[in-house]
């Protein structure tokens, strides 16, 4: 079953979607088996041979009507984190033509994108991947028609005015504009999952000639972490 | 006392799986685990034990395989040619290995995904808790040639017993429910869709089974590039870009913004994973209430698996290895997860 509170991209439905879903996960209605947030919907899995839809249904509307939602806060304990990145050239084969898309040149683009803290909306796709948000207006660029067959882990895409940030090697219709080193996910690290959804991060430039030393300084790609008051 | 299977050769995608990881969607891991979940239960139920005793998958062929011990194992899923050291193995039936025989599973007959159980159950090192492997999460790798495979210590070991099993690998009706996005598609769509007969598409994996269908039309809707991405799910049926349809699977991706034309009932997932090639299938939208009453139904089948397990019947003449066949020891529970 699923909430949707917006068919757009809009900060307080994330909001909303956050705020309901940790709601949701501490009612412990039986017979839901996982519960997880999108960026404008939560999705419950439930077993119908257990919890009937229209029960779940009453249960959710009751839920739903103890607050309003959209005015939710963020979680507590969220986590800022500093990635170094790198843009355009091998890095980002497709950065000019995302530039050209939204009408900015590399430079402006640049600074756009690192120039504000981006909310980790949702997670998702792959484990730990967020769907980072939001960027100005002017990039709301549709994805390709046709994939891009791979790009590599800790690549950055852009489109519709989010970035993703890859935590495996994956295929993509999203513009492919550059490169981070972080491992989001990490099955033998304890936490193995970097981020959650909520934490935000400022991606800091890093110039192409630099990038590799940066990389290899650690597993975490040179991220720095602190926990947002 | 625990043992190794020891693997000679193994075939391109021979993983091992148990019934997959819950609880990591919002984390973006998908279920991974089996592709054929009925199968899981049917070698659980030969066995005697849990259908979340993790098991070999092999997919379109097999290896060659043998143990530091003896024990007891079956064999479910997609058919393929199997034997011990020359002596041809019955496929949907438990058999004794004893330590050092090899045992050969080779391409499959029809389907798509064999598994190879053990009594016990393998027991690799947990990954975030589970012994299966999730490929596209980087999960676990597949097995090759000189790997050593532990498996537990078995409470009880069966062998020559067998289970019928309808063929799930000919295609058919598969049932579908409406997702919150078949509107989208209009009423035409959606009526040329479940008139249309579909085959596998050989680009399938464990994320997706793609169909195809030559003459058909283009199912994707319009304006269907620029929506939001949303969680999906196993048995989801997305539309891509050019029209193609796509069945969401074991490791499919937690979210998407491709639209989604319906989803399959669970109970029908493991026909579209052994789907052959050239086999076809076709959707049928059914309502809410029929799928619960259908799934209810499915449950209820898997239950009764180990009380359909039956001793294999001989010809004595044919049993020149008879004497060294265990042939029933232990009685089967029945028990399985309900």
């Amino acid at each position: 079953m699923v909430v949707r509170f917006g068919d757009h991209l809009n900060a307080a439905g994330n909001r909303a979607c956050l705020a309901f879903a940790a709601a949701v996960k501490r009612s412990e209605i039986n017979g839901v088996l996982e519960v997880s947030s999108a960026l404008q919907s939560v999705l419950l899995h439930y077993d119908p041979l257990r919890l009937t839809p229209q029960k779940l249904h009453g249960v959710l509307a009751a839920l739903l009507n103890e607050q309003d939602w959209y005015a939710a806060a963020l979680p507590n304990g969220r986590t800022l984190w500093e990635v170094p990145a790198a843009f355009g050239g091998v890095y980002g084969p497709q950065f000019a033509q995302a530039c050209a898309l939204a009408g900015v040149d590399e430079a402006t683009a640049v600074a756009e994108i690192c120039g504000a803290a981006l909310r980790v909306q949702a997670i998702g796709f792959a484990p730990s991947q967020p769907y980072l948000g939001e960027l100005p207006p002017h990039w709301n660029i549709p994805r390709k028609a046709e994939l891009t067959p791979q790009v590599p882990k800790g690549a950055l895409v852009v489109a519709i005015r989010q970035i993703v940030l890859f935590s495996v090697p994956s295929p993509t219709g999203w513009l492919h504009i550059g490169q981070t080193g972080v491992g989001l996910f990490e099955p033998d690290r304890d936490p193995a999952f970097m981020l959650r959804a909520g934490d935000e991060i400022v991606l800091r430039p890093v110039a192409a000639a630099d990038f590799e030393a940066v990389r290899s300084r650690d597993p975490l790609g040179g991220a720095r972490a602190r926990v947002i008051p | 006392m625990t043992g190794q299977l020891l693997v000679h050769q193994a075939g391109p995608c021979v993983t091992v799986q148990d019934l997959g990881w819950h609880g990591y969607v919002a984390q973006g891991i998908s279920r991974g685990g089996a592709m054929d979940v009925l199968a899981m239960a049917e070698g659980a139920a030969l066995l005697g034990q849990s259908s979340s005793c993790a098991a070999l998958e092999m997919a379109g062929f097999g290896g060659q395989f043998s143990l530091t011990r003896d024990c007891v194992i079956a064999l479910t899923g997609a058919e393929m040619r199997a034997d011990i050291d020359g002596r041809a193995l019955a496929w949907n039936a438990s058999h004794i290995l004893p330590a050092g025989a090899r045992l050969t599973l080779g391409a499959v007959m029809r389907g798509v995904y064999g598994y190879l159980h053990i009594a016990g159950g393998f027991s690799p090192p947990p990954i975030l808790g589970g012994c299966g492997t999730h490929l596209a999460a980087g999960l676990r790798a597949p097995i090759a040639a000189g790997a050593e495979l532990p498996f537990g210590a078995a409470p009880t070991s069966r062998a020559g017993l067998t289970l019928a099993v309808a063929d799930r690998s000919a295609g058919g009706v598969i049932r579908i429910l409406p997702t919150l996005q078949s509107d989208m598609f209009g009423s035409d769509l959606l009526a040329a869709f479940q008139n249309t007969g579909f085959t596998r598409d050989p680009r399938s994996n464990r994320m997706g089974v793609r169909l195809s269908a030559p003459d058909a039309p283009n199912f994707a809707p319009e304006a269907a590039r620029n929506i939001l991405s949303d969680i999906v799910m196993e048995g989801d049926i997305q539309i891509t870009g050019d029209g193609t349809p796509y069945v969401l699977m074991a490791e499919s991706q937690t979210t998407g913004g491709y639209p989604r034309i319906a989803q399959v009932l669970p109970c029908d997932l493991p026909r579209v994973a052994q789907l052959s090639t050239g086999a076809e299938i076709r959707f049928q939208m059914i309502s809410h209430n029929e799928a619960i009453e259908i799934e209810r139904a499915a449950q209820a089948a898997r239950a009764q698996l180990g009380a359909m397990c039956q001793p294999v019947l001989r010809d004595p003449r044919e049993a020149g290895d008879l004497l060294a066949m265990q042939l029933i020891s232990g009685v089967t529970a029945g028990e399985d997860e309900g």
